[in-house]
């Protein structure tokens, strides 16, 4: 269906560049976004605070400005921090670092949202009930708590790294050597540029398919033996 | 931080702001339309038009925005039959194709947002305002639409948010919106930390009084608090 003048190999590398880098921001974004809901939740005002002001920057800016935030001023930080911490040397930061961190920044910003509200679905009674037979805090957190958290969040996080798979695009604008970049090469030297950002399109288009199948996966396990909620 | 340098950005960033508002303005007035004859076309009985409706829908929902302007931008120059034809004029333009793709894109999402608000008005309102005699196109004007829009306008209002921030990616095919402005003044001034929290902060500023917008037309339209 494509011709790729022999640029198909190059493609194939970039689609990896691109599945570690929304992979790599899903896990990081999950753990910000765990924090994120935490601090949200929490009874200390300045916790609260940050995470409000967390959310509210990144859901108000851009995410490419983010991401040249991160990689032109991030390394100036990174390395200013350094030096007051005693470290003579020069820290570099590349590209693929500062998209996983612009990435995951977003991702989590959104992520707690999500969580907060699948914490707050959960009844209230069902945690006073577990306290009332003798739980603690943690005992509550593993057996109650996350398993319905997971369950209900798990629509909203779908959404999000769909979401996150596109935007591992933008990163190409910083020079890393993802699949749009690699299709930015290929047009370079063959000036067929119809072809190569259609491919493109029809990689992250079967990659979002494929993220989409897996999600109805796991919502189908997470809610096994929930009454009166369809498994479609 | 150094504050002056992000005072004496301002200026220049401000008339990014002017560019990235015609580009929001012009995308939001025109995926509205492709967006209620995608929603319509959608939910209509003729399968050729649901089929069509949604695979535009598909495709431009599963990929990034950034594939669009560039297929939009650089894709078509690909063919001589476009370049010879008199839709060339605009097509060559960058502002012409970043506001096409901006729109298709925001149409896609935005079908989703008014059928899932359309699907969401009660049955027996419709069968009513059938049963007094109301055409289909007076019942979709009186009752449909008004209460679909209610319902939808939440979503919506995200929707128009997230098409300030998709903007910012004008600034890769050369256009000078607020992210190509700091991206020029960045590489200038080799103060990225300063220009892009400014910027930032020029972004917030436009987001939080489209969230205020957005709250007010969400008040007009509820009716239970009108009456108070």
């Amino acid at each position: 269906m494509f011709d790729l003048y022999g640029f198909g190999h190059l493609l194939f590398e970039g689609t990896l560049v691109t599945i570690e880098l929304s992979l790599a921001a899903l896990v990081c974004g999950l753990v910000l976004g765990l924090a994120g809901a935490a601090m949200k939740l929490s009874g200390l005002w300045p916790l609260r605070l940050l995470a409000g002001i967390y959310t509210a920057v990144i859901r108000g800016v851009p995410e490419l400005v983010v991401i040249l935030f991160i990689y032109y001023g991030g390394v100036i930080l990174l390395n200013k921090f350094a030096h007051s911490l005693g470290y003579v040397g020069y820290i570099n930061v590349n590209a693929f670092t500062a998209g996983v961190t612009a990435l995951s920044l977003t991702f989590g910003a959104y992520a707690t949202e999500v969580f907060r509200g699948a914490i707050a679905a959960v009844p209230a009674n069902q945690i006073e009930a577990a306290r009332a037979i003798g739980m603690r805090p943690r005992t509550i957190f593993r057996r109650i708590l996350l398993p319905q958290v997971w369950r209900f969040a798990l629509p909203g996080l779908g959404n999000i790294f769909l979401i996150i798979i596109k935007e591992t695009a933008l990163v190409s604008v910083i020079g890393l050597d993802e699949l749009m970049r690699k299709a930015d090469l290929a047009v370079g030297y063959t000036k067929k540029p119809f072809t190569f950002f259609l491919f493109a399109a029809c990689i992250y288009l079967s990659m979002t398919a494929v993220a989409m199948l897996f999600q109805r996966g796991l919502e189908r396990r997470a809610n096994r033996g929930v009454a009166g909620r369809p498994m479609a | 931080m150094n504050i002056s340098v992000m005072i004496g950005a301002l200026p220049d960033l401000l008339g990014g702001v002017a560019l990235t508002t015609e580009l929001v303005a012009l995308a939001l007035l025109v995926g509205f339309v492709i967006a209620l004859s995608t929603a319509l076309a959608r939910l209509s009985g003729v399968a050729v038009l649901r089929w069509l409706a949604t695979a535009y829908v598909f495709t431009f929902r599963g990929t990034p925005l950034l594939v669009q302007i560039f297929l939009i931008y650089y894709g078509l120059s690909q063919f001589a039959f476009v370049r010879d034809s008199v839709a060339w004029v605009v097509l060559k333009q960058p502002f012409w194709c970043t506001l096409m793709a901006l729109a298709l894109n925001t149409g896609a999402y935005t079908a989703e947002v008014f059928r899932g608000g359309i699907l969401s008005v009660p049955h027996n309102q419709i069968e009513a305002a059938r049963a007094i005699g109301m055409s289909p196109v007076t019942a979709f004007r009186r009752i449909i639409w008004p209460l679909a829009i209610r319902q939808a306008l939440p979503a919506y209002g995200n929707e128009m948010i997230l098409m300030v921030k998709a903007s910012s990616l004008a600034s890769t095919v050369t256009l000078m919106d607020i992210t190509g402005v700091a991206q020029t003044l960045a590489a200038d001034t080799y103060m990225p930390i300063e220009i892009f929290t400014a910027a930032a902060l020029v972004y917030l500023c436009l987001t939080y009084a489209m969230t205020q917008a957005i709250h007010f037309f969400e008040r007009r339209l509820d009716v239970t608090r009108r009456r108070s």
